[in-house]
């Protein structure tokens, strides 16, 4: 079992955890941290990519890729979550009238 | 060999370029609506007959470019492609006069003008295609610009009609791009050429040609409303009387009878036809057609309904002509193409006077018609007695020829199949003359109706045309010179 | 490389344009118009250089192929841009008239900002040569996109646009996994790597996870769920967008990597032949069912997306690297005539008030023009002669019957016929004039600007027919396999 396997198989066991809780799940913030968890997954096997038989010098390459990963992330969060409060607001004023 | 296009995209554009025009005039801008369409009719009729100066004397006016890589799109002027664009020329200027005249105060003619242009254009470039593939071009078009037209009124029943025409011809338009695709995929190409360009495919893949002319003679076989595929004919009698005079004696109708002749002579070619064995069948089906008409015919009391049934019967006699495969037979049919054009225009514009100045639609309310709208009923009685194939008239023409080709090939059964029908076609028209002319009108007789000239004159033209086909059948030029010109060039292959 | 960038230009022009259409929102029509103008220029000039060169070529900060970021333009990629552009330039005219009002201000502050950021995304889509960045993008693309969805801040768009965010979101992760699995296997993933690589069972899997996600984002039956909502219920300028240019990105990519994939074969073209055959079927039926007239002509692009996969799977595997071309014309065709269909939608939804479909032909108001170009925009759809949409159709099935296919020809003339009844449960109503209640018949016949740009478009994609010659001839510039 080398680091990099056991490194590959958590990041697609994470990725697949999310997959079903965006899929599965009903309530709109849960599905959004299934995607988020999702992320995270896919960030570890790009991670996994950058591994190398030490002593040679990890891979600088998917580091870059998984931090583009994750500002891109933070943004669609962002906007998801913008999303979500707004029909909140405009249920809750349902609710009241 | 240099072809000149100017002429083709001439013709073209007096109706597809007029369409546009047409349809950005205001509603009420009726006077330049009429110039224009007058205008541009009456261009198109001299540039024809330049054309087929031209074309007579063995000039090649064509044009083509690539669409897909070996795949052309193409027009030509050969010479069935002049007898079908004559038809066409000189049927819409009368027809223009007569929509003119008909429609006049009705509404939406900004729209009704556009689509008829359109319609024309589509007609035009069905005559001119030189290869399958553009025929299926303007073949589609021709059903898109048809269809407003159908269903002008906007009532109820005129979409339901509408619905069915659409289905129809959209459905035999699928078909048709099978059969075109299927051409192309088989014989790699699809050009009209004189004696067909099957003849290699049928030799090594006889099963295969074989489907292909089925599926293809079923595609044309909806607009030419060979039955079974003729039912959306009788409904869609209910357009305006110039659309269905349109539809009947040049457009949509004639498409599709014109398609099985280029299908048959010069796609896969007499000879080949006649080796994969279909002629017969392909004759059959058109004596089972001619038949089946007449006999609906007799029990129509809908005047244009009964006209319409007619058609079905009429037309296919271009068919059989075709399918008898002899070229005195083929005489018949080409000649008939253009000779049944001018006897049901005739008709239905008579219909369409009967209904509007007297307000007759029922061949049971005829009576008396005769003395009330004698021009208009001098006309129907001259078309109806053609039909029937009295000579000189231009149906009789036509009939001999078929007659004498049947005889020709050793196919003596056509003689009673077209003694027959014109018993039939006797039965059903007979009875209208003998209404029209020697019963008396009901009593509440109202003042003399009035029609404008527009509306009088159109039917009195094209009856003395069909009285011109035939006594003057041997003229240069006539439609019967012409077809003998173009079935010399079909059989000299 | 001598004279301007124009790759880069086009990329970068309309990021700027979005930053300097949010801080003015005042100006933001003006510099929007402008920018997407000047954008389409670049596009021709770099149409001008491929037609010249076959295929061009930029590096971008001086680092080549793997490790910098290239970009590379050829005829498919240009045929793109041009589609983006000129559909974009169209749409953006029309917006201009459609947000006019008071009432649409707040609309019209962010139409400008988001569409710019989506063409920028868009044309990085179809510059891009690595895999990571066609992620970023597509993520640039999925932002704007639904930031698009919901500008009309209705209730129905604010829930279609959230379930647009998941779909669109989660596609994009299920793409990034599969580039992390290649990365894993390959160490690169530039183009020309992906390419060169031996097929085996773990880029398999990697292309098939990066599939998946990429239909999730074209909305490939059976993961089209989320699509009709959302473009049923933007506004008309951001539903043009979305269906006619937004889908076509992942579409694109997916194009892009099947005509050069060794690992497709006849039985994954099958399969994916076969959704596209469901969508097609089922986005007909549904389009049949629809009530209102935008969720009809969204359930249409399901239909058509189908159509396009099937153009891709038509021919096998041996006819793949002629396939994609087929498909490529299907993807122009339905880029053009869709987004003048939704353009049409909406002038007949704001002149009429409504747009339920059954009620079109009671209306009084009959808006000539817009009637006009919806008939115009289903002839391409349906595939009828001469547009460019019939030339597809035609290439798709004259592959499948040289391959002996026929179930694809079948199911070509099924979507064909289900075309045909759904847009004339709409077209009849349009000459239907026996129900109308309520006041004298209107029938508009004057020219306006909103109605010129959705005409032009779907004019032009009727008479684009009769040029796919040489357009088939400018996308298959520097294809061939020269990929670099």
């Amino acid at each position: 079992m080398t680091p990099d396997l056991i490194y590959g198989a958590a990041g697609l066991a994470v990725f697949g955890i999310g997959l079903w809780g965006a899929i599965a799940l009903q309530d709109r913030m849960r599905r959004l941290l299934g995607l988020k968890l999702c992320s995270v997954g896919a960030g570890f096997v790009l991670i996994v990519g950058a591994w190398r038989e030490p002593p040679a010098a990890p891979d600088p390459v998917p580091h870059a890729l998984v931090i583009t990963g994750i500002v891109v992330m933070l943004s669609a969060t962002a906007a998801a979550l913008a999303l979500i409060r707004r029909l909140h607001d405009l249920e809750a004023a349902d609710d009241r009238a | 060999m240099t072809e000149s296009a100017t002429l083709l995209i001439l013709i073209l554009l007096t109706s597809l370029g007029a369409a546009p025009v047409i349809f950005a005039l205001p509603e009420r801008a009726a006077r330049l609506r009429t110039a224009i369409n007058l205008t541009m009719a009456a261009i198109k009729v001299a540039l024809v007959g330049w054309l087929a100066l031209e074309v007579g004397q063995g000039a090649r006016h064509g044009l083509s470019f690539a669409i897909l890589p070996g795949l052309e799109f193409r027009l030509q002027a050969d010479p069935l492609a002049i007898l079908f664009i004559a038809l066409s020329a000189v049927l819409w200027l009368i027809t223009t006069i007569y929509s003119v005249g008909y429609l006049e105060r009705g509404p939406h003619r900004a729209r009704f003008f556009g689509f008829f242009s359109l319609c024309v254009g589509a007609t035009v470039g069905v005559a001119l295609a030189g290869n399958l593939f553009t025929f299926l071009v303007f073949y589609e078009l021709l059903t898109l610009a048809t269809y407003p037209l159908v269903i002008h009124r906007g009532t109820a029943e005129a979409l339901r009609a509408g619905r069915i025409y659409l289905i129809y011809t959209l459905a035999g338009g699928l078909v048709l791009l099978l059969g075109t695709l299927g051409l192309w995929v088989l014989a790699g190409t699809t050009d009209f050429v004189a004696g067909g360009i099957m003849a290699d495919v049928a030799a090594a893949q006889p099963l295969a040609a074989q489907a292909l002319f089925v599926v293809l003679i079923l595609a044309l076989g909806v607009k030419a409303a060979l039955v079974p595929l003729h039912r959306w004919l009788p409904i869609a009698m209910v357009a305006p009387a110039p659309v269905s005079a349109l539809l009947h004696a040049v457009a949509v109708v004639k498409a599709g009878a014109f398609g099985i002749i280029r299908v048959v002579f010069e796609v896969f070619g007499i000879e080949t036809v006649r080796e994969l064995g279909l002629t017969m069948p392909l004759a059959a089906l058109a004596a089972v057609t001619i038949l089946y008409g007449s006999v609906r015919a007799m029990t129509q009391d809908d005047i244009k309904k009964r006209l319409a049934y007619s058609t079905v019967s009429q037309v296919s006699y271009i068919t059989l002509g075709v399918a008898l495969a002899g070229p005195v037979a083929a005489v018949g049919a080409l000649a008939h193409l253009i000779h049944q054009g001018l006897m049901k225009i005739t008709m239905f514009m008579a219909a369409g006077n009967l209904a509007e100045a007297l307000g007759v639609k029922r061949v049971s309310q005829m009576d008396g018609a005769g003395r009330a709208l004698p021009g208009t009923m001098l006309a129907f009685t001259l078309a109806a007695l053609a039909m029937i194939g009295l000579p000189p008239l231009a149906g009789f023409v036509s009939k001999w020829y078929l007659a004498q080709g049947g005889l020709a090939v050793g196919q003596d059964w056509v003689i009673p199949l077209l003694l027959g029908s014109s018993l039939l076609n006797a039965l059903y028209f007979l009875p209208m003359l003998h209404r029209a002319w020697f019963r008396d009108a009901p009593e509440a007789e109202a003042p003399r109706p009035r029609i404008g000239w527009m509306l009088a004159a159109p039917p009195l033209v094209t009856a003395a045309l069909v009285l011109a086909a035939g006594l003057m059948a041997n003229a240069p030029f006539s439609p019967l010179e012409w077809t003998r010109f173009i079935v010399e060039l079909e059989y000299r292959e | 490389m001598t004279g301007p960038d124009w790759l880069t230009l086009s990329i970068m022009l309309p990021l700027f344009g979005a930053v300097a259409a949010f801080i003015l929102p005042r100006a933001a029509a003006g510099l929007g118009l402008a920018t997407v103008a000047a954008t389409t220029l670049c596009v021709l000039m770099m149409a001008d250089r491929v037609a010249a060169f076959g295929a061009v070529t930029v590096p971008l900060g001086g680092w080549g192929a793997p490790l910098g970021i290239e970009l590379r333009a050829d005829g498919l990629s240009v045929a793109m841009l041009a589609l983006t552009g000129m559909v974009g330039l169209l749409v953006s005219v029309s917006a201009i008239d459609a947000f006019a009002g008071d009432r649409t201000a707040r609309q019209r502050h962010y139409f400008w900002p988001l569409w710019l950021l989506l063409l920028s995304g868009l044309n990085g889509v179809y510059l891009g040569t690595d895999l990571f960045n066609l992620y970023v993008m597509i993520e640039i693309i999925a932002l704007a996109a639904v930031g698009l969805t919901v500008l009309g801040g209705t209730r129905e768009a604010l829930r279609a646009g959230l379930d647009y965010v998941y779909a669109s979101i989660l596609g994009a992760l299920l793409f990034l996994l599969g580039v992390g699995l290649i990365y894993l296997q390959l160490g690169r993933l530039d183009f020309a790597g992906v390419i060169a690589a031996p097929p085996s069972a773990a880029m398999t899997a990697a292309l098939a996870v990066m599939f998946v996600g990429l239909a999730l984002k074209t909305a490939l039956f059976p993961l089209h769920v989320w699509l009709p909502a959302a473009h049923a219920n933007a506004a008309a300028p951001a539903s043009a967008l979305l269906s006619g240019l937004v889908v076509k990105g992942a579409l694109y990519i997916v194009l892009r990597l099947a005509g050069y994939m060794p690992a497709l074969t006849e039985d994954i073209l099958t399969l994916i032949g076969l959704m596209g055959a469901g969508a097609v079927i089922w986005g007909g039926i549904q389009a049949l069912r629809a009530d209102r007239l935008k969720l009809l002509v969204a359930w249409s692009t399901v239909a058509q997306i189908g159509l396009i996969f099937v153009a891709l799977a038509r021919a096998g595997e041996r006819g793949l690297s002629d396939s994609w071309k087929a498909a490529a014309l299907l993807i122009l065709a339905h880029g053009i005539a869709k987004a003048a269909m939704f353009l049409a939608a909406g002038r007949i939804k704001d002149e009429v008030g409504h747009d339920r479909i059954r009620d079109l032909d009671r209306s009084p108001i009959r808006p000539t023009l817009a009637q006009v170009t919806f008939a115009l925009a289903a002839i391409n759809l349906i595939g009828l002669p001469p547009s460019l949409g019939f030339i597809g159709k035609w290439q798709l099935m004259e592959g499948a019957m040289m391959a002996g296919y026929w179930h694809w020809v079948a199911i070509t003339m099924i979507g064909t016929l289900f075309s045909v009844a759904y847009f004339s449960r709409v077209l009849a109503g349009f000459l239907r004039f026996d129900r109308v209640r309520g006041g004298p018949l209107a029938e508009h016949h004057g020219w306006s600007g909103a109605d010129a740009a959705p005409l032009i478009l779907a004019g032009a994609a009727v008479l684009l027919g009769l040029a796919a010659g040489p357009i088939i001839a400018f996308i298959d510039l520097g294809a061939g396999g020269a990929m670099p």
